[in-house]
């Protein structure tokens, strides 16, 4: 039944068959004592007491590896290959846009390294001129007027956003009464998360049957206590809010700013502008849309850009020219403030600036072109493989898929890691019932989404002659299902070293 | 559906005993201890806390959420089931007795949000 | 196009397989009037072009000279053997580990983090990292007053200014009061009466002017008033320094950079936050926990999720919904790889080297606001401002001098930092420079009274 789907390379895997019996071990179990791997310049000196005070000091240093040079590069090596990645294989995670992450990038990053944030600004006027550069750039993707590249990640621009449109608020004199944050009912977490760090209520407005939100509902919604709309467009099932324009101009009739989530930018990139749909303050997920590494799960960036009226708020400090210098511009006395120390995550603002720097309009479009095509593509396989579509119709750059009938999400993902690829975002959004959120982004070619399509239906297959197949699934995982209560019940967050 | 007939029920899947010496206990149903799955972790109120009927009283939590418990009728915490706090998985093995999450001393005819009978709370939890 | 596979023939296919008759029916749902705007961005660079391009911008910075610069970033030796293995491909593109069954890569490390973190601060439970320094410190303040349910902060001001705006930022919009605690002549902090209106009682140590702060005694100020006590620490300090977990910090925070972070203009490094146990439950950020498989095999996974945005959406400790995973995970490969001694070595030269230096300007007659012990830094007063100085001393080939903020009471100066990586030849240099420019040498000292007043 399974000869003719290909199989992959599990990472760290036993290769079809079971995977070791004994526990890998930490770096705390490796080496012994004595041992070490790198020598710092070493200077000679008065003793710290003498320099300090004893006082000062800890009476006993802490236990870090003691390991030689090799059987460190040995045990994180070895870590990497019990790892996932994007260079390995295929991993549609909806709304996360794992896309390529061009090696070019990282020879980019490596000229800015060596720069101190405090070093003196004539002498940075290189990196200065370059974050310039892409405040622009990133301001033209958008449609925005005034771009900061401060946040740290997504969520940490959604919170400036919002705390710039508070500050805008208040400064009309409505601060106290506007004190609501509409979000959808499919919204990422971070949306309402953001809105209550903000000091804002959050109501949810429902999603019609058509996948958009209900309009009807949205705007009996809106009133004088709003203080924002948070939106996604294609919103988080992949479909592209229709009535935007209508949507914008009723917010901003009834007086509330309108938010943009950028975390599915990739497919309208260079095709159509969140500023053009009515959209005041925006964040952008460099991450995703501008390939910059996930990382494991950070560091992002999340620049967030605004439209004029609001740019008296933007978080300090800004990259300004004057005339032909480059200056870090801190005098802005409506700003909300710093988001966090320095100017941004310059190193993946480098890697940002790379990317839009090869493609140009021409390629950012074709980037939101075939992104596109390959959801629109990968859905009509699914669907072949006997999946259903939750809002079947013609999607942006992702899509909401269901199991076939009597299949849990979780058993078909967990079969998935069998086959070496990766499984798509699970249970996610909520408003979908074991949903299966699929972004393959425009990176990946037919034949890699043939061959999930393939392995999908093979699943399919298998679960249908044996039913007890999925609920043993991973079976060649370097380890398997695991027991998340009791690591909820009984947290063990550190290595317990034996009792000194 | 296990849902013994002598308590009371609200829609949000709390039970509370009827006033005993004015004294009310409150657990989450079977019903509820299965959709959450096995719990993790209580939070609990203070005790000496004034609820009013609705207001969110507790968080029970599982591996994959978090639910708001809201006090059935109004009152003043006067208990809650320390036992929990290491053992979460007593709501889990026995929402009915050893799963009880905590006790409020109610007003006379304090307004609640108990109207269910056991077989009206069944309808409900069946149909939602 | 660059990373984009689909030919002609793909697209038709494509097309065809889907059932439309093209692209722009696949983008019918956008309306025609915000659909293809022109777009004002530079022509396509292709790879050598770019990389020629982005060599003439660096050429225009200063990179590899001696550096005496701090204030939360420094320039330590980083061996060449931690960003090989912390940047394989595998670390660097794999996305969170929500699938923990093949990302035991990232999760095994995240673990590995944590413990060391905890070992370096002496406190049991650290997250997997949060974005900076300055911001784990505003989520650590937010923790306070979750746990507290108090309405202000007390915050000294040898915190790093820019920790204190992000301060500001964060608790403004929940309405909680940030208050400052002033230094004293020594340039440390007097330990402050603690009101019981105060959630926490925040101390860097060593502060932003780089002297060390009592904090034994700030903890127990902070426990008197039923706050908690918060230290902002330099975590290269921990080689050496007292755990904040051996005074009675309640959380230790600050900013990873120096654990081996190349400096990179400012970011992107790492926030660390490590709280004691009954602060768990309120602890924001991803957290890994040890556990089993079906098999028994030890494994790693994301745990207590239910504190955050994801499930917990209104109501989670904090919006955070990543954390600086590859950063970390340069600190965790780095620590493994210097181990104890050899990250005491680098605390060691770091204080060595900066006393080293103190004494070389000393001795030509600096005026040195030097009344308190420092680790890394110190504070030299200037006749010119600090921001000339930094400019002259860069035009000399020297990185040095992080302006001395207005808001200290003290004038013109520099804060001058020292790690194991400066030399006697780089001290030589910057006091032979220093003293070109007239800032050393006599005539250059002022009076004694003057210093802290």
């Amino acid at each position: 039944m399974s000869d003719h789907v290909e199989r992959f390379d599990v990472p760290g895997g036993a290769g079809g068959g079971r995977p070791p019996q004994r526990d890998f071990p930490l770096i705390f179990e490796r080496g012994a004592p004595g041992r070490r791997a790198a020598r710092p310049p070493l200077t000679e000196g008065a003793p710290l007491a003498e320099l300090l005070g004893e006082d000062a000091l800890r009476a006993a240093p802490p236990r870090l590896p003691e390991v030689a040079e090799l059987d460190l590069v040995r045990h994180y090596t070895q870590l990497a290959h019990r790892q996932f990645s994007i260079d390995g294989n295929f991993y549609p995670l909806g709304s996360c846009t794992m896309k390529y992450n061009p090696k070019l990038h990282e020879d980019a990053a490596e000229r800015f390294l060596d720069l101190h944030p405090y070093q003196d600004p004539d002498h940075a006027q290189g990196i200065l001129e370059l974050l310039h550069g892409l405040q622009h750039d990133l301001a033209t993707i958008t449609g925005m007027d005034a771009m900061s590249l401060q946040p740290a990640a997504g969520a940490h621009g959604e919170l400036t956003g919002i705390l710039m449109i508070r500050a805008y608020h208040e400064a009309n004199g409505e601060g106290e009464q506007r004190r609501v944050v509409i979000c959808p009912d499919g919204a990422h977490g971070t949306n309402p998360a953001t809105a209550s760090m903000a000091g804002y209520d959050v109501v949810e407005v429902p999603t019609g049957p058509d996948g958009e939100v209900d309009l009807a509902a949205f705007e009996a919604a809106l009133g004088p206590h709003t203080a924002a709309v948070m939106l996604t467009n294609p919103n988080t099932l992949g479909i592209f809010e229709t009535r935007i324009l209508r949507m914008a101009e009723a917010a901003h009739a009834a007086g509330a700013q309108l938010y943009y989530d950028g975390a599915n930018l990739n497919a309208v990139v260079g095709r159509a502008r969140p500023g053009d749909m009515g959209f005041d303050v925006v964040h952008l997920n460099l991450h995703k849309t501008f390939t910059t590494p996930h990382g494991g799960g950070g560091p992002g960036t999340g620049p967030v850009g605004v439209k004029a009226h609001l740019a008296p708020y933007l978080p300090v400090p800004l990259v300004q020219r004057l005339g032909e210098r480059f200056v870090l511009e801190g005098e802005r006395p409506t700003s909300v403030g710093r988001m966090r120390s320095f100017y941004g995550n310059v190193g993946n603002l480098v890697r940002a600036y790379a990317y839009i720097r090869t493609l140009g309009a021409e390629g950012l479009r074709r980037v939101a072109s075939m992104a596109v095509l390959n959801a629109n593509y990968l859905r009509t396989r699914m669907k072949e493989a006997g999946f259903t579509v939750a809002y079947d119709r013609v999607n942006m750059h992702e899509f909401v898929a269901q199991p076939p009938a009597g299949l849990r999400t979780l058993d078909i993902a967990k079969a998935l890691l069998d086959y070496g690829v990766h499984p798509m975002t699970v249970y996610f959004p909520l408003i979908v019932k074991e949903a299966m959120m699929v972004e393959p982004t425009e990176t990946e070619s037919l034949e890699t989404l043939d061959a999930y399509a393939a392995v999908l239906a093979d699943v399919v297959a298998r679960a249908a002659a044996d039913p007890a197949y999925l609920a043993g699934a991973p079976r060649h995982t370097p380890v398997r299902r695991l027991d998340e209560t009791a690591a909820a019940r009984k947290p063990i967050l550190r290595y317990g070293f034996a009792e000194r | 559906m296990n849902t013994p007939d002598h308590l009371r029920y609200t829609p949000s899947h709390e039970w509370a005993t009827e006033p005993d010496d004015g004294v009310v206990t409150v657990g989450i149903t079977d019903f509820a201890q299965d959709q959450l799955g096995d719990v993790v972790f209580v939070e609990l109120p203070e005790v000496g806390r004034q609820l009013a009927a609705g207001e969110a009283a507790a968080v029970v939590e599982s591996v994959k959420t978090a639910s708001d418990i809201y006090a059935p009728v109004g009152g003043e915490v006067v208990e809650v089931n320390q036992a929990l706090l290491d053992a979460p998985e007593a709501i889990n093995t026995d929402a009915y007795g050893e799963g009880w999450l905590f006790r409020l001393r109610v007003a006379d005819g304090a307004a609640g949000n108990a109207r269910l009978d056991a077989a009206g709370y069944r309808a409900v939890a069946e149909e939602g | 196009m660059p990373y984009v596979p689909h030919s002609d023939e793909d697209v038709r296919r494509a097309l065809a397989t889907i059932g439309v008759e093209d692209l722009d029916a696949l983008f019918a749902d956008v309306p025609h009037e915000i659909l293809d705007p022109p777009l004002d961005l530079a022509a396509p660079m292709d790879e050598v072009t770019l990389l020629a391009h982005l060599d003439a911008l660096a050429a225009k910075d200063q990179q590899g000279v001696p550096t005496f610069l701090g204030g939360g970033v420094r320039r330590h030796f980083i061996p060449a053997v931690t960003p090989r293995l912390a940047l394989q491909s595998e670390f660097v593109t794999a996305y969170t580990p929500y699938q923990p069954e093949v990302a035991q890569g990232v999760l095994q490390a995240t673990f590995e983090f944590q413990t060391m973190m905890s070992e370096l601060t002496g406190l049991p439970i650290a997250n997997a990292s949060l974005y900076d320094g300055a911001s784990a410190v505003a989520e650590a303040a937010l923790l306070a007053v979750r746990q507290t349910r108090r309405e202000a902060v007390l915050v000294s001001r040898g915190a790093h200014p820019e920790t204190r705006e992000v301060l500001q930022t964060y608790l403004w919009p929940l309405g909680i009061d940030v208050e400052v605690v002033d230094l004293d002549p020594t340039l440390t902090t007097p330990v402050p009466t603690v009101g019981d209106h105060v959630a926490a009682l925040i101390v860097q140590h060593p502060n932003h002017l780089g002297y060390l702060e009592a904090m034994p005694a700030m903890a127990a100020a902070a426990h008197a008033a039923g706050a908690l006590a918060i230290a902002v620490v330099d975590p290269l300090s921990l080689a050496v320094l007292r755990e904040p977990g051996r005074y009675g910090a309640d959380i230790a925070v600050g900013d990873g950079q120096v654990l081996g972070v190349p400096m990179q203009f400012g970011g992107p490094a790492f926030g660390f936050m490590v709280v004691t146990e009954p602060l768990l439950r309120q602890l924001p950020g991803r957290l890994v926990g040890q556990t089993t498989d079906v098999d028994g095999r030890r494994a790693f996974v994301l745990t207590l999720q239910a504190r955050e945005q994801h499930i917990r959406r209104g109501k989670a400790k904090s919006n955070i919904c990543s954390n600086h995973q590859l950063a970390a995970l340069l600190a965790t490969v780095n620590m493994a790889a210097l181990g104890p001694a050899g990250l005491r070595e680098m605390a060691e030269g770091t204080v060595r080297r900066a006393h080293q230096l103190a004494a070389a300007l000393r001795d030509d007659g600096g005026d040195m606001a030097e009344n308190g012990r420092f680790f890394a830094e110190f504070v030299l007063r200037t006749r010119q401002d600090g921001a000339t100085v930094r400019r002259r001393l860069a035009e000399r080939g020297l990185r040095a001098g992080v302006p001395l903020p207005a808001e200290y009471g003290l004038g013109d100066g520099v804060i001058l930092a020292a790690t194991e990586l400066i030399t006697d030849a780089d001290i030589a240099a910057l006091a032979g420079a220093l003293h070109d420019i007239g800032e050393l040498g006599a005539g250059a000292s002022r009076p004694a009274e003057e210093v802290g007043a």
